[in-house]
């Protein structure tokens, strides 16, 4: 499975929760598949859903979904030890690892070679790191939810992308919808 | 008085309850401060780009946020400023040790120095400069203007402000 297809199967979760969406295809994907005002999409800034979506967690008591990749991840690496140290139990990093940096034309990562970001996350202290392939990551997803705990999601996928337009909402509106949903 | 407990109070009575550090030896006071306080949550990070989207999250959230750190991280947190606060629209106080500045004992230090405030401004945000201990009078209302106008706003800090390194 490719990235596009496991938004397209999770959408239906995603869109009841607050959704920090990674810069990019995922954001594109998602505003494409299920727009939401729920979703907040970065159009910028890579590295920094982990970080966004952690502020957000820690700062009011929804559940907080930051969509990532592996390559935005390794961008950031210093995120995994700030979230193993400041346990936030709305909080659930999706990192949907397909080995290459997608947005830029699949050139490989070291994700998808010799490092294992699900054991990265667990050495810098993550206490609920799971691994699935993406066909499993809305049962892994739901139970993350379900189970009220921090977790890190590593969901093993193929590399691949699909036609499709850039975002040409304002992002002051984005932002400003984005807020309203998360006081509403 | 006590320039550490005077900065601390003027964030709590902004009603800034999230702010991310990364240290520097003349913000050691500071950030003592503000972890001792329990109006505050404070989270230290390990870079300050990734510390901005601490904050941009905190806000969304509802929090008014704050970032502690060196000037030399103007260099690390260009494109965060552009592309997150500035491109989003969300206000971010930044407290900034001016390392480089008059007093200082470290050469390198002045090669991100000469630099600061010509970055600072090619960025178009506004910088205020604590050159004397009473240049903290000014921090109450330099918060107020940040969260009126929704930028990111710096505050440089130096030396001589914080009274030397005292090893001089
Ligand atoms: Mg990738």
């Amino acid at each position: 499975m490719i990235r596009s297809e496991i938004l397209r199967d999770i959408a239906p979760i995603l869109r009841d929760q607050l959704v920090i969406c990674n810069i990019g295809l995922p954001s594109q994907e998602l505003h494409m598949i299920d727009d939401q005002p729920t979703n907040f999409y970065m159009l910028g800034t890579m590295g920094l859903s982990s970080s966004i979506g952690l502020g957000l967690a820690l700062s009011q008591p929804k559940t907080v979904i930051s969509i990532d990749g592996d390559g935005s991840v390794l961008t950031n690496l210093g995120t995994l030890p700030t979230i193993a140290n400041n346990v936030a139990d709305n909080y659930i990093l999706l990192i949907i690892d397909n080995g290459s940096y997608g947005s830029t034309g699949d050139q490989p990562t070291y994700a998808g070679k010799k490092t294992k970001l699900e054991k990265v996350a667990e050495a810098c202290g993550c206490e609920n790191v799971v691994v699935c392939g993406g066909k499993d990551t809305g049962k892994a997803l739901q139970a993350a939810i379900d189970s009220k705990k921090m977790t890190v999601i590593v969901v093993k996928c193929d590399s691949g992308n699909i036609k499709l337009p850039v975002i040409t909402m304002d992002p002051v509106v984005i932002r400003d919808r984005f807020m309203k949903a998360v006081s509403a | 008085m006590n320039i550490d407990k005077k900065i601390t109070d003027d964030l709590v009575a902004n009603g800034i309850s999230f702010v991310t550090t990364v240290p520097c030896k003349q913000l050691a006071g500071v950030i003592e401060e503000i972890d001792a306080r329990d109006e505050i949550f404070h989270i230290p990070s390990n870079k300050e780009d990734e510390g901005m989207g601490l904050c941009a999250g905190a806000f969304m959230g509802g929090k008014r946020p704050a970032i502690i750190m060196q000037n030399t991280a103007i260099g690390v947190t260009i494109n965060t400023l552009a592309t997150l606060i500035q491109y989003y629209r969300m206000p971010l106080p930044m407290l900034i040790s001016y390392r480089g500045e008059l007093r200082e004992p470290v050469a390198c230090q002045v090669e991100m120095a000469i630099h600061t405030k010509a970055l600072l401004a090619e960025m178009n945000v506004p910088t205020y400069h604590f050159h004397h201990q009473r240049d903290v009078e000014e921090l109450d209302a330099i918060l107020k203007y940040t969260f009126m106008c929704n930028k990111p706003v710096a505050i440089l800090t130096d030396a001589n402000f914080w009274g030397g390194y005292g090893d001089q």
